[in-house]
């Protein structure tokens, strides 16, 4: 086998992997965007669910999954940030960092039933919450968390250095500068964690089906539940409720991924551009 | 404001920080400590042994024997990154090495797109396309250990080519050059120089993959068949122990509920040696 | 420094006051609040029961503004230990209580019968119960002695804390065990939808579910219809149960009394189920109620 047999096969190999990979999951989106398209219209995003979702639209499950997803974040957000800053702001490299970065890595592995299971235990039965908004949330943000403080870690370390020298000379104190100068500047890195964050809780359903629960109700306290648009489309299209509306939702949540995609590029290009 | 009062103010905020930072420490610590005093006091009295080596789940006759579920959970796992690593590192090293910055250009965002499809989705693609398939061609219900194997490795093909794409273009082109110059032709740089300076990363992102196919939950009870027996062949059904925590989860109560736990407890310590793995391995590359 | 903390304490203040804002309207067990705000009771158990209390609960919501009504599934023993434990207001369950779980108020809304389903493309029409049992529990695991067909059966019964399941148990397998390496799937719509899909298939349904991507086989000799249950022909049926803690009262039980009403027990006609009145006579739960609420 010469070097020159054995690049074209490799090649070939390469190319057709690759073919492969990418063939399937493109497929996956036409297939979503075929089917669920046709149906997608103004009354489906504003029109409750009815008949158990046979016909209406998906409106409570939009409201649904945008308050879990606003609950969640205004919990991991503060918290995240916070270990982030603690974590490159206020201590050096040591035992207590390592403790702590041990821990955010084993919270992101933790399967996400689990996650579930601890939420659906603790939060809708032991402390009485119920199916709600609240234990949904606290579960969810629980999950994130771990992304929250992974990128908002890498986006202040990325602060170049200067910045916080010349606080110092300028006589600031550290949280002088770190709220004026170093978050400012890490706030898009951050910003895409947070909205790495809200892809990944959009599409969850392991946690929110045992947390938020399966109401088909628009949830308006903190304590009621609802259903998000993730658990809408597993129970129509389990129960063959109606194939149409479950395209359709897939396609919509495909979108709003599409969607939080784009506005993250926007936003990283726009602050990249403005800090040159 | 006096230069002490400033110190004083900087020597609260910092605490107030490293309570903060605590807080993912503390949510983690709360779970552990949840699932392993609900878990351990079941396989206590259950016995270990039985626990892990019975392949009788019979909960409300109070049978708690796992091992099918534990058995199914690692074909999966297996399966998965049989399906998924190699074709995602094929299309990683040909998106690195072969494609134009084009043609990266488009797929990289479309990528980042797949990556946030929810689980459920392909789960019920996997149903509605794969399932069929599987049972008219190559026999058996359909719902079985393949079908599983091949949407959790087409689920994760986005992760695991994202991250071998970053590995493989973090390496600089003086290594590649210099693999040149001795005579190298493109493939032989690729495998014998690129790939292996890329390791830790490519391991990473294998090692992620895993943990994403081993956490799966809905989508696997969508396409796995959910039956309690070890899989003779990869056309039977299973069920994976995740599986199990959520087809139980609703109604188990009392030694039943504590055997999840116990299961819980299980999916811990495989997560965390997953974990342990990629470290030791990233690690071992970074002081070479 | 001044400017800066003002902004914290008021963004503070602001996310203070929604929460609190948010956190009025909890649920409660009792009566509905007066003023402003509204009532929500929950309804959580059998994946069978789901789809008609959602249907019960969706009429009953536009009769009564200010009223939430959630129906959340979970199966029917998690329905039972729902109720037990409090945090549904009514649980539903589509099996009788065992002896351990009894102690709970008991309400039937309805009877439904459990129709054993095939593709339509399979040829048999008829079962006997030992037959059925046979095939569930592993001992017949090919169509050849049935119809001819050589091919493995792909049995298909529900998770362990279905009614549904446990009220099959309790008809037809009696004393033996359903075959562990039976497929499972958690709902009756999923059950449905694999038989639908896959010729070689069994599985058991809610009657009120069939429909014609399915064939429901006839049980010794009888097929299944809402007539020959209520005609006590057909013996595979099971009561849908309404559990409460204790007797219900306040918006739980306006909305019980909605659904043994003739319009509730109609809309669940309607949907191919049979109305509880006609099995165990009138419930006089609403009756005395009524009465009652003349007095005051």
């Amino acid at each position: 086998m010469t070097p020159r047999r054995a690049e074209h096969i490799a090649l070939g190999l390469m190319v057709s992997g690759a073919f492969l990979a990418l063939a399937i999951l493109f497929f996956i989106i036409a297939v979503i965007m075929i089917k669920g398209l046709p149906h997608i219209s103004a009354r489906f995003l504003l029109d409750n669910p009815m008949d158990m979702g046979r016909a209406g639209g998906i409106f409570s499950t939009i409201v649904s999954t945008i308050y879990l997803l606003v609950v969640s974040l205004v919990i991991a957000i503060p918290l995240g940030v916070g270990t982030a800053i603690y974590l490159t702001e206020y201590t050096e490299e040591g035992k207590i960092t390592k403790i702590v970065r041990f821990g955010t890595e084993c919270l992101a592995g933790v399967p996400s039933i689990i996650l579930g299971l601890f939420g659906f235990i603790l939060f809708v039965i032991k402390l009485g919450f119920g199916w709600s908004v609240l234990s949904g949330g606290i579960s969810l943000a629980i999950m994130i968390l771990p992304v929250i403080i992974r990128t908002s870690e890498e986006a202040i370390k990325s602060v170049p250095q200067a910045f916080r020298d010349v606080n110092e000379v300028l006589g600031g104190s550290k949280w002088q500068g770190v709220t004026r100068l170093v978050l400012p500047n890490a706030a898009p890195g951050i910003l895409t964690g947070v909205i790495l964050s809200v892809g990944r809780g959009i599409g969850e359903t392991a946690v929110v089906i045992f947390t938020l629960g399966t109401s088909l109700r628009t949830p308006f306290s903190i304590f009621d539940s609802g259903r998000s648009m993730a658990v809408h489309f597993y129970i129509l299209a389990r129960e063959g409720i109606s194939m149409s509306n479950a395209y359709a939702t897939a396609a919509v949540l495909v979108f709003s991924i599409l969607i939080i995609n784009v506005i993250s590029y926007y936003l990283m290009h726009k602050f990249v551009e403005g800090r040159r | 404001m006096s230069a002490a009062d400033i110190k004083r103010k900087e020597k609260l905020i910092q605490r107030i920080f490293l309570v903060i930072a605590f807080s993912s420490l503390f949510s983690l610590f709360l779970i552990a400590l949840f699932i392993f005093v609900e878990g351990l006091p079941m396989i206590w009295k259950v016995g270990l042994k039985d626990f892990l080596l019975s392949t009788r789940w019979a909960p409300t006759k109070g049978h708690f024997g796992i091992f099918a579920m534990i058995v199914s959970s690692f074909w999966v796992t297996v399966g998965a990154l049989l399906f998924g690593g190699p074709l995602g590192l094929m299309c990683s090293i040909f998106l690195v090495e072969f494609a134009s910055s084009k043609v990266r250009a488009i797929i990289k965002p479309a990528l980042e797109l797949l990556a946030g499809i929810p689980s459920v989705v392909y789960g019920f693609l996997g149903v509605v396309y794969l399932v069929p398939l599987v049972r008219d061609y190559l026999g058996g219900p359909g719902l079985s250990l393949l079908t599983s194997c091949i949407i959790l490795g087409i689920m994760i093909l986005p992760t695991v080519i994202s991250i071998s794409v970053d590995s493989l273009a973090a390496v600089p082109d003086s290594y590649r050059e210099a693999a040149f110059s001795l005579g190298a032709t493109r493939w032989q740089a690729t495998h014998m120089v690129t790939i292996h300076a890329a390791k830790s990363g490519i391991i990473t992102a294998l090692v992620l993959g895993m943990g994403r196919a081993v956490g799966e939950t809905m989508a696997v009870i969508m396409i796995a068949g959910n039956a309690l027996k070890i899989p003779l062949s990869p056309l039977d059904p299973i069920r994976t122990l995740t599986s199990n925590i959520a087809l139980e989860m609703g109604y188990a109560s009392g030694l039943h509920r504590q055997a999840l736990f116990a299961t819980g407890i299980v999916l811990f310590f495989f997560v965390m040696a997953l974990n342990l793995i990629a470290t030791a391995f990233a690690r071992r590359k970074r002081v070479k | 420094m001044k400017k800066k903390r003002r902004n914290l304490v008021g963004i503070a203040c602001l996310l203070f006051f929604l929460l609190v804002g948010a956190g009025c309207g909890k649920k409660e067990n009792e009566g509905p609040k007066k003023k402003g705000s509204y009532a929500s009771i929950i309804i959580a158990g059998s994946t069978s029961v789901q789809p008609f209390a959602e249907k019960l609960a969706e009429i009953y919501m536009v009769k009564n503004p200010n009223t939430v009504v959630n129906v959340q599934g979970g199966g029917s023993t998690a329905g039972i230990r729902a109720a037990q434990s409090g945090i549904a207001n009514i649980g539903t369950s589509s099996r009788n209580l065992h002896p351990e779980e009894k102690g709970l108020f008991e309400i039937p809304i309805a009877f439904d019968g459990i129709a054993v389903i095939v593709n339509p493309k399979n040829s048999i029409d008829n079962l006997s119960t030992k037959t059925l049992r046979a095939i569930y529990a592993g001992k017949i695991l090919t169509w050849r002695e049935l119809t001819g067909v050589d091919h493995r059966i792909t049995t298909i019964t529900r998770e362990e804390g279905s009614g549904t399941r446990g009220a099959f148990e309790e008809l037809v397998m009696e004393k033996e065990e359903i075959d562990p390496g039976c497929i499972v799937q958690d709902s009756n719509g999923a059950v449905r939808e694999l038989v639908a899909t896959d010729p070689y298939a069994i599985g058991y349904i809610s009657l009120g579910l069939v429909n014609k991507q399915v064939k429901a086989v006839a049980l010794d000799g009888v097929a299944p219809s809402v007539e020959a249950v209520k005609e006590k022909r057909y013996r595979f049926f099971r009561p849908f149960l309404f559990l409460t803690k204790k007797k219900p009262t306040g918006l739980t039980l306006h909305f019980i009394c909605f659904v043994l009403s003739p319009e509730g027990q109609r809309i669940l006609a309607k949907e191919g189920l049979i109305p509880a009145s006609i099995i165990h006579g009138d419930s006089n739960l609403c009756r005395q109620r009524t009465s009652s609420e003349k007095r005051n």
